[in-house]
């Protein structure tokens, strides 16, 4: 399948990523010989197979409900690029 | 033309777990900003995953409660977006294979009739954090001690057809969830929240029409007026040529209309795929089992409880099993004083317009159901009459001293002393010949009147029964 | 000293006749003295490694005789560490320093061994050269203008350079076992689920496992001895009793089905290599071994299944680097869309982001089932002709990759470059242990024979690639990358 600009810009607004104009038809192109090698897949029939979602074949644990988990938000928020009276910042969020 | 309306109804209910759905940050409401943010609900690279047992167990008597099929075998699912409230960039949450399936719950509709409403699924799901947009210039806050709560969100089938019934099954599910002890679901401070889907159609026709979504409703009253104000809207749009358009909607209480929201993608794709950090939960019929023994009465069986046992009306069993501790409350009255009837007239009437009044929960109230007890013993006893109850009622508001007590420093004892209770009906004859001798003429309603008379005297403390027994043996003999 | 493995190492340490602190003293030196060349290290941690190597001396003062206590390994910069810059290969978490240890990183501290540093890797592992690392390519020791395979590429080339001792790496397509044949060394990716997760920067969820780079199996079997085990904080984490790796090493192989798949011998395969593998079966033959052929039918569509459910699992799993709780933040953003998309685009590379938009592709609406669903039964397909297979054989034998290390910048084509790990991604989309050791050279370079074992089959692997190792020294030669002085 190939995939034109307008698709990329598609995906990239999705991702959130930034494809400048001078790189979107590269990376179309890119993305289309990648998904040439990725249709291989459709040369079977795979229609009475299952899914295999996981590796393993066993069950979800399931934790004790217990709060665990101490206050670390000052050493945490030394990690952020912007962080004032203990919130995160982030530039206003319209909604 | 004439329009029905199509209701559906998406409700999210915080369980009430001690530590986050996947993480053992605790999730206690109210907290300084980020306090509850660890590293996995941060999402710093590297942090896994791994599922809290009480939001199954939850979820699951949730399921039971509405006689819902129990998924044996749930799925976790990244659903893909990015909001600065969500850390990931994904929320986890149940798709296709949700913990609770099908099941319904029935309503009482203003006229008294049982409405059953469909509930298409219940899912598990991390709730997101806080954005904050008031206290910095150009940029949000963002508080992420919400973000990771276990939510449930129940779906309902798009059975309601007006805002009354969408009333009526919202408050019922708040009923179960309380009565279940998973959530506090209490709407003001978010712990219920309410999306609500709503379309219009010419009446008797069957074809949906389109639909809007109103997110995030936060009372019982702004679910109905938003709805009333949603179908105003869209029928107008209709009748002036015009098409609705699907989209989310928030609901303006000030003005009291629907504003469409900026939308957060310019489509939404979600991108759903199983979630890979986590296994499938599978679920077996020991388990369940194991919770449906310990559900406890629901509102419905307890509502034919009381009208069975209590020889309440239909009524009245509603009113005082629509809430876990209404309920609880009644039953310790009745218990108490021993005439169920009696106390469900307090509880229902009395008690439940102090409570109005001040616009308090049974459980915050100043009289406790051990206190009106004894109050209601004391009228059943004789000690004092039902009128002056009230008054000891009113006192006992502010007044936390026993019942007896205040009973004694008022003076309100009932005269029972047949010496007293003779000179207060001789007082009453002496005074009043002209009604003594149309009684003994056969004008039996004068009684009233002259027990009136006889009970003022007495500061409404004395026995009405003997005040009325002595006066017919005094006059008549 | 530097080039033993670390099973003697840990006999001389024992004996008193070294000191963890002049092991890692030496390390550290040449480590500073060869880095520069190599660049496999990001980071090297020099003070603290001399502190621990001193508690180290002091334990074994007490008796205490753990096998890996004091013994200097390195981290692949994957693996968060609590106090050190974890940056994963990226500009992203260039400065991101981790308020936690990875549970493996805590399980080598338990064990006494001594953190010389972190290695240098393919930005978030996608990669199968280290080119794509943000902090320039790792050389490899047997040549430099070479790749040292990745994405474990740091970590290989600090172990066959003798840097360290060993180092952990991950695999989620092939990332420990090819740049171990590339470098010369061992490599063992265990079964998905043998190791935690815990504190390893995503890649793919359902394919990453941490596993380890030695200079011999049995150094893999200390290694996988410490880093193995359920681990309450990975739900993927699989509760098996412990074992012990070491105890099985010196089985017999006699009567040993070695089964040989006609798809890992087909076009594309260096003649050089195909005859290197050829060679070490006979010494397999020659230890009792039975060999047979088995055919893995859908071998050839694991790359394309691989590239839609690794890219779809990591535009999740990258989704969390959005500059706002850490990590890099772009300048002065005028709102919040233009933050996400600068901060990203600034932070990943283009690797990174093409594997980011391919993922969202596969995943988006009306390409889901054609492409995720589809990939998820390819898998399945994969998996069951793996069952089948071992019904016949107790290990898989092939090469590791088609041909020997190849020219740093060759390869600019991703789809040639993805097509390198054609013999290995198979084994993750499965989640079986393999592992990959050293079988001969070509043209001066290393070529790694690869050996796929069984689920939780990881004993035996190390067994038989232990007493392939105990015929040939292959795995002794080292490279000689040091200009003459």
């Amino acid at each position: 399948m190939a995939l034109d600009k307008s698709e990329v810009e598609k995906i990239a607004q999705l991702a959130r990523l930034h494809i400048s104009e001078a790189d979107a038809d590269e990376v179309a192109s890119r993305i289309t010989d990648i998904l040439a090698l990725i249709d291989q897949m459709q040369s079977i029939n795979t229609e009475t197979i299952e899914p295999m979602a996981h590796p393993l074949d066993v069950t979800q644990r399931l934790r004790v409900d217990t709060a665990t988990e101490k206050d670390r938000r000052n050493e945490l928020q030394t990690l952020a690029p912007a962080a004032q009276d203990g919130l995160y910042l982030v530039p206003k969020v319209i909604e | 033309m004439e329009w029905e309306s199509v209701i559906g109804l998406e409700v999210h209910v915080s369980l009430s777990t001690k530590s986050k759905l996947f993480s053992g940050s605790a999730s206690a409401f109210g907290a300084e900003p980020n306090t509850q943010a660890n590293i996995f609900d941060l999402a710093l690279p590297g942090t896994l995953p791994v599922f809290n047992a009480e939001a199954l167990r939850m979820a699951v008597r949730f399921g039971l409660a509405i006689g819902a099929e129990i998924g044996k075998q749930s799925v976790f699912d990244r659903k893909n977006y990015f909001y600065p409230d969500l850390p990931k960039g994904y929320q986890i949450t149940q798709l296709d294979f949700p913990t609770v399936g099908k099941g319904s719950l029935s309503v009482t509709l203003e006229d008294g009739t049982e409405k059953v409403i469909g509930v298409t699924r219940a899912h598990i799901e991390e709730n997101a954090g806080k954005s904050l947009h008031e206290e910095f210039n150009e940029f949000s806050g963002i508080d992420l001690n919400r973000a990771g709560e276990p939510l449930l969100e129940i779906v309902s089938e798009p059975e309601i057809t007006n805002a009354k019934e969408a009333v009526a099954y919202l408050k019922k599910l708040h009923s179960i969830v309380r009565y279940l002890d998973i959530s506090d679901a209490i709407m003001a401070q978010g712990s219920m929240r309410c999306d609500v889907n709503v379309s219009i159609r010419p009446k008797n026709t069957t074809e949906l029409g389109t639909r809007t979504e109103i997110k995030n409703i936060n009372s019982f009253r702004f679910v109905e007026k938003a709805i009333y104000s949603e179908i105003r809207r869209q029928q107008e749009v209709i009748e002036d040529g015009g098409k609705i358009i699907q989209e989310t909607r928030r609901y303006d209480s000030n003005k009291d209309i629907t504003t469409p929201m900026r939308s957060k993608e310019v489509a939404n794709d979600y991108r759903y795929f199983p979630e890979p950090d986590l296994l499938p939960i599978v679920i077996d019929d020991e388990y369940i089992a194991e919770i449906r023994a310990e559900l406890p009465e629901l509102p419905d069986a307890k509502k034919e409880r009381f009208s069975k046992e209590y020889s309440l009306s239909n009524y009245d069993a509603g009113v005082l099993t629509a809430t876990r501790e209404m309920a609880e409350y009644f039953e310790e009255v009745a218990k108490g004083c021993g005439d169920p009837k009696l106390a469900a007239n307090w509880v229902t009437g009395d008690l439940s317009a102090l409570l109005n009044k001040n616009d308090l929960d049974i459980s915050d109230s100043s009289i406790q159901a051990e206190r009106l007890g004894n109050l209601l013993s004391r009228i059943l006893d004789n000690t004092i009459s039902g009128r002056i109850a009230k008054m000891v009622f009113e006192t006992m508001i502010d007044d936390n001293d026993s019942v007896d007590s205040i009973i004694a420093k008022k003076g309100l004892k009932q005269v029972t002393d047949s010496g007293a209770i003779e000179k207060l009906v001789d007082e009453v004859i002496a005074n009043n010949p002209d009604q003594v001798q149309q009684l003994k003429e056969g004008k039996d309603q004068v009684i009233g009147f002259l027990v009136g008379q006889a009970m003022r005297l007495s500061q409404g403390k004395a026995n009405p029964g003997q005040v009325n027994q002595l006066l017919r043996e005094k006059i008549m003999s | 000293m530097i080039e033993k493995t670390a099973a003697e190492l840990s006999q001389a340490l024992s004996s008193g006749e070294l000191s963890s602190t002049e092991l890692t003293q030496s390390y550290l030196d040449r480590i500073s003295k060869h880095n520069r060349k190599l660049n496999a290290f990001i980071t090297i941690c020099e003070e603290s490694a001399l502190e621990q190597a001193k508690a180290a001396d002091e334990k074994r003062a007490t008796g205490d005789k753990s096998p890996l206590l004091g013994i200097p390994l390195a981290h692949k910069d994957i693996f968060c560490t609590k106090g050190v810059i974890t940056s994963c290969g990226s500009h992203m978490l260039e400065n991101f320093v981790a308020p936690y240890d990875a549970t493996v990183v805590e399980k080598f501290k338990t064990a006494g061994a001594v953190m010389l540093g972190k290695t240098n890797m393919d930005e978030f592992a996608m990669g199968s050269s280290n080119e794509t690392s943000f902090f320039g390519p790792v050389k490899n020791p047997w040549d430099l203008k070479r790749v040292p395979g990745g994405s474990s590429g740091g970590s290989a080339a600090a172990v066959a350079a003798d840097l360290c001792v060993m180092a952990t790496g991950t695999d989620t397509g092939g990332s420990i076992r090819q740049p171990a044949a590339f470098c010369g060394i061992t490599g063992l990716k265990p079964s998905y689920g043998r190791v935690s997760r815990w504190g390893m920067i995503a890649f793919a969820s359902s394919l990453d496992q941490a596993g380890t780079l030695s200079k011999s199996a049995e150094d893999a079997a200390l290694m996988t001895n410490v880093m193995a085990g359920i681990d309450s904080k990975d739900s993927t984490s699989i509760d098996r009793p412990a074992e012990d790796y070491t105890a099985t090493l010196n089985d017999s192989l006699d009567g040993l089905r070695i089964g040989i798949p006609k798809q890992h011998f087909a076009e594309g395969l260096s003649a050089k290599v195909e005859q290197a593998v050829r060679e070490a079966l006979k010494e397999y033959e020659k230890l009792g071994a039975n060999i047979t052929e088995v055919d893995l039918p859908n071998n050839h569509l694991s790359v394309s299944a691989y590239y839609v459910v690794a890219p779809a699992e990591a535009s999740a799993n990258l989704s969390r680097y959005d500059g706002v709780r850490y990590g890099h933040r772009c300048e002065n953003p005028i709102d919040l869309e233009d933050m996400y998309k600068r901060t990203r685009s600034e932070g990943f590379g283009d690797e990174v982001k093409r594997r980011i938009l391919i993922g969202t592709y596969a995943l988006s609406a009306g390409y889901y089932d054609a492409y995720y669903k589809k990939a998820q039964k390819i898998r399945r397909l994969i998996k069951n002709d793996f069952i089948k297979a071992f019904e016949q054989v107790d290990v898989i034998v092939g090469p590791t990759s088609p041909h020997t290390a190849f020219g740093l910048g060759s390869k600019t084509d991703p789809v040639a470059m993805y097509l390198e790990d054609i013999y290995t991604i198979a084994v993750n989309l499965a989640g079986l242990p393999g592992i990959s050791i050293p079988a001969g050279f070509a043209n001066g370079l290393p070529i790694g024979m690869h050996i796929i074992g069984k689920d939780f089959g990881e004993g035996k692997l190390l067994n038989v690639a232990h007493q392939f190792q105990q015929q040939t020294d292959w795995h002794k030669r080292k490279p000689n990358f040091e200009p003459e002085d």
